[in-house]
């Protein structure tokens, strides 16, 4: 079972399959190498928004698909949720 | 294996469609009464009525033109009936159309009223509608057809499943030498040097790079940015949290092989075979709309948190991999590649599934929107009419 999905090997978020609720055990698969991971959510995280798989600081890019998709707007822990809370544009 | 062929309806240039519609066209919104009253005399003909048509000017009203031709033009229409307050723009609308070597006749009001103009209208809309009716389909090969993409109701299930599940058949479509188009120009930002990376020339990269300032540069000069319209509150619910995000899922449409081989105004035909950017909105109707006219006879359209839109002369194929969505919304969804997100099958596999359901609607099977009467025609106005 996969609980999420990530496109790149540089990817420091990724995608919910399934629902995920707070201190639950994820699975998740890298499209890109086929390798497996694990994740611990610290949230509760819907289907099809975003898990942290790193730390990453305020003011850091956000990387999925192997490229920048916003900054951090605070800090960021492995686990955590990632969505408007804590990403934003770069462009606007 | 996927099948190559289908029946579809050769047209008098040759070119293939995959309707046989009989169309009651107003040149002009006062003129959609008496189309729609054409439509209710002859049953089987379609009204396209719309909102423009007076005292538009300059490349506006070139669109508008280009718009109204190219959708009486599209080789899913076998016929078509024109019907404007003016002689003049009437006649410029059938002239367009007529170009194409198929049936076509304009009919105009002043002087004659709404009453004799229907009757008289409604008299050739039924020839038509009977001669059309006895043609038959053929079989065509698959790179005859000419197949437009854009995605809406966009979410990360649509980077990770629908969106990649059209771009293997745009891969296949343009190694057979089929005709293909993407656009959607603000909804590349964040995306826009790798899709700039994926034309076939430099030239052709600057010129998407031009047409993609512009239309940013148009933006800005409203005095505003998009954010709270782009990403929209719908695809924020579904997990898309910036532009770029939104952007990098919607480019994976167009497959990872194929390059563009050049840039087309809005409405604007391909001059060949092979993958073309058209300058587009991302407003699902409007686009459609924008890709009906330049001759496009079937729409792939991945969709996430589930957009319902149609066109009425352009089937528009839904596929989602959204596994809520194909649940919850499952009369819209044509193609269900929501296994891709558990690795049921492959993305190879989700491609045949898209390319099994294109070849099927070009061979005359309904799309839900069609089935569900979706026949959104919105034209896309460039500014304010004079």
């Amino acid at each position: 079972m996969i609980d999420f999905i990530v496109h790149g090997k540089q990817d420091t978020v990724g995608v919910l399959v399934r629902d995920a609720v707070k201190d639950q055990r994820l699975t998740g698969w890298n499209m890109e190498t086929d390798g497996t991971l694990e994740a611990i959510a610290r949230a509760d995280i819907p289907l099809g928004q975003k898990i942290a798989l790193r730390p990453i600081g305020e003011g850091e890019q956000v990387i999925k698909y192997n490229v920048p998709i916003g900054k951090a707007t605070r800090e960021i822990l492995p686990g955590d949720h990632v969505h408007t809370h804590n990403l934003r544009s770069a462009r606007w | 294996m996927r099948q190559r062929t289908f029946l579809g309806y050769r047209r008098e240039n040759g070119r293939v469609g995959v309707r046989n519609h009989v169309v009651i066209l107003p040149v002009d919104d006062i003129s959609n009464a008496a189309c729609e009253a054409v439509a209710h005399n002859v049953k089987g003909t379609l009204a396209l009525p719309h909102a423009y048509g007076r005292l538009q000017f300059g490349e506006d009203l070139e669109l508008f033109f280009r718009t109204l031709i190219g959708t009486g033009a599209n080789p899913n229409v076998a016929a078509c009936v024109v019907i404007g307050i003016e002689p003049e723009w009437t006649q410029k609308v059938v002239e367009g159309i007529a170009r194409t070597g198929k049936p076509v006749a304009g009919f105009s009001i002043e002087r004659n009223g709404d009453f004799k103009t229907i009757e008289a209208a409604s008299r050739t809309a039924m020839r038509f509608l009977q001669d059309a009716s006895e043609r038959r389909r053929e079989e065509c090969d698959v790179r005859e057809l000419y197949v437009s993409a854009k995605c809406g109701e966009s979410d990360t299930t649509t980077g990770l499943a629908s969106c990649p599940a059209v771009g293997e058949v745009f891969d296949h479509l343009d190694a057979l030498g089929a005709t293909m188009s993407f656009g959607e120009t603000s909804e590349l930002t964040g995306a826009e040097q790798i899709c700039a990376s994926r034309a076939a020339t430099p030239e052709v990269a600057e010129q998407f790079l031009g047409m993609f300032r512009a239309y940013n540069e148009f933006i800005v000069s409203q005095g505003v940015d998009l954010l709270g319209s782009q990403p929209t509150q719908g695809n924020i619910r579904g997990g898309l949290t910036t532009i770029e995000e939104k952007a990098l899922g919607n480019l994976q449409k167009i497959g990872r092989k194929c390059r563009f081989v050049g840039c087309l105004q809005p409405a604007e035909a391909p001059r060949g075979p092979g993958l073309w950017f058209m300058d587009t909105s991302s407003a699902a109707a409007e686009a459609v709309t924008l890709w009906a006219a330049s001759g496009a006879v079937v729409h792939l359209f991945p969709t996430g948190q589930g957009n319902i839109v149609g066109n009425p002369i352009e089937p528009v194929i839904k596929v989602s991999g959204n596994p809520v969505t194909v649940r919850t919304m499952s009369e819209h969804i044509d193609v269900d590649v929501s296994g891709l997100l558990q690795r049921e099958y492959t993305l190879e596999e989700a491609g045949d599934r898209v390319w099994d359901m294109m070849i099927r609607v070009a061979g005359g099977r309904l799309t839900c929107a069609e089935a569900l009467g979706h026949r959104e025609f919105v034209l896309t106005k460039l500014y304010r009419s004079a």
